[in-house]
């Protein structure tokens, strides 16, 4: 283990920094795609509301690998082929982080639609009897509630994100685990590869957990 | 009856269906300027969704329904322009649980710009002390008692300087002791000459301060008149029945 460490450190270190690239990237945009959506699936018009469930249940229908195999081989080929643009390609970051983006936002609008209809409906209501539009009620009144009975569910989502990033090692990104299976591969020392990688995993995410707590408990005092 | 132009609001053969439920059957109704009209009935007569049709919190299944002029039943109606006139009062106080009183009464003008920052708050805190609630300013609405919060709510609703008020059962879910404060509140503006629209069981706030009571059972306005008319001589049987069982 100590050899692996000494040996692959830095390798695993800039693999761990490519994961939370592709994290970071990710759950910014899944963000704007939750908000979107679930925006979406809470209004009153019929129309946005299909497309905010259809979109949610497709994403959420189809496990990752098989998202992550159709954005990264799929898409470029129906570009090359149907459009024309021989050149077209999608890198393994662009196409992991559209992947996770993706699968993420649809979770992600679950939670930002839950979090919006737990406020009680009276708080809109009174925001629109004071003259009020909707997307001002939204804005003003309803999201900033919302967004408290929404934080332990976003940073689940987040923690859950981050591991995922490990399933978009099978489209070649180098990320910690796809390098962790290099690493394995060099040394023929699976037990201790694996074990430093999970434990790496594990240190990253306690950290992230522990910070989010923190933010958690700041909103939740200062109010 | 008054004078044309004294007319609030003109409510002309409204209906309003929940799915195949059918809430309100034909209402008609008329409110002039300076009048408390106290709406009385029991649960599910459709009193609330009467008043929650006067500002589209509801939207009428059909029928007419006019507001100082503007026809708020009409799409292209800038509802909002004519809510801003129209301040509206929660059985439940709804009062925005992430902010203090003093932003809880300034948002909405400032948002709208209908007064600057410094306008609002200075409006607000003269509103409070109007209220007996200068001292709450910073508080939050869980700090605040019932009555104190329903204080606030209507404290909140005059900050955009409505001509019209409406009041959804302001006292039913205050403890006992807390109605008298808010009625209070809703007595001297009344008797400032607000145009008030009261859904209450509040059978004595009607009988001191109401001009006229309305009585509506089953979708329907069954009889109306001055206190005196409805409430001591009732002509409808239905109207005999609900009073002897609230009085």
């Amino acid at each position: 283990m100590v050899m692996i460490i000494q040996k692959y450190g830095t390798m695993l270190i800039q693999a761990m920094g490519q994961t939370l690239l592709l994290c970071l990237l990710s759950l910014v945009f899944a963000s704007v795609i939750g908000l979107i959506f679930g925006l979406m699936n809470v209004g009153r018009n019929r129309a946005l509301n299909f497309i905010g469930t259809v979109y949610v249940d497709a994403v959420r229908g189809v496990p990752l690998i098989v998202l992550a195999y159709f954005i990264y081989f799929g898409i470029p080929t129906a570009i090359q082929q149907g459009l024309g643009f021989t050149s077209f390609r999608l890198g393994p970051l662009q196409a992991g982080t559209i992947a996770l983006s993706m699968n993420c936002g649809a979770y992600m609008a679950e939670i930002v639609r839950a979090g919006i209809q737990s406020v009680d409906r009276g708080q809109m209501e009174a925001g629109r009897s004071l003259g009020l539009s909707y997307s001002a009620g939204m804005a003003l009144i309803v999201i900033p509630q919302a967004i408290r009975t929404m934080i332990p569910s976003i940073i689940n989502q987040f923690i859950i994100t981050l591991k995922d990033t490990s399933i978009l090692s099978v489209i070649g990104f180098p990320e910690l685990t796809n390098v962790g299976k290099t690493v394995m591969g060099n040394t023929f020392k699976p037990l201790q590869a694996w074990a430093v990688v999970g434990i790496m995993y594990l240190i990253v995410i306690t950290i992230l957990s522990k910070v989010s707590k923190q933010i958690e408990r700041r909103i939740n005092r200062g109010r | 009856m008054a004078d044309k132009t004294d007319v609030k609001i003109s409510v002309k053969n409204l209906k309003k269906n929940f799915g195949s439920l059918e809430v309100l059957k034909d209402i008609s109704l008329e409110v002039t300027e300076g009048e408390v009209v106290v709406l009385i009935g029991p649960s599910g007569s459709g009193k609330s969704t009467l008043l929650r049709c006067l500002n589209q919190l509801e939207k009428a299944t059909s029928g007419q329904i006019v507001i100082d002029g503007y026809d708020v039943t009409d799409k292209h109606t800038d509802i909002n322009k004519v809510r801003k006139n129209i301040g509206m009062v929660f059985q439940h106080f709804n009062l925005f649980n992430h902010l203090n009183v003093l932003k809880n009464m300034t948002l909405a003008p400032v948002h709208l710009k209908t007064l600057s920052k410094e306008e609002a708050k200075d409006k607000a805190m003269q509103l409070l002390e109007r209220v007996g609630l200068s001292d709450k300013a910073q508080a939050y609405p869980s700090q605040l008692s019932g009555g104190q919060k329903q204080r606030v709510a209507i404290a909140r609703a005059l900050e955009m300087n409505p001509d019209i008020m409406l009041f959804d059962e302001p006292t039913s879910a205050l403890d006992p002791e807390m109605v008298g404060e808010v009625l209070a509140v809703m007595k001297e503006l009344a008797r400032d000459g607000m145009t008030m629209i009261v859904v209450t069981h509040e059978i004595g706030f009607a009988r001191e301060v109401a001009s006229r009571v309305i009585f509506m059972e089953g979708g329907y306005i069954i009889e109306e008149g001055t206190p005196e008319e409805v409430l001591d001589h009732p002509k409808e049987p239905r109207t005999i029945d609900f009073l002897s069982k609230v009085l």
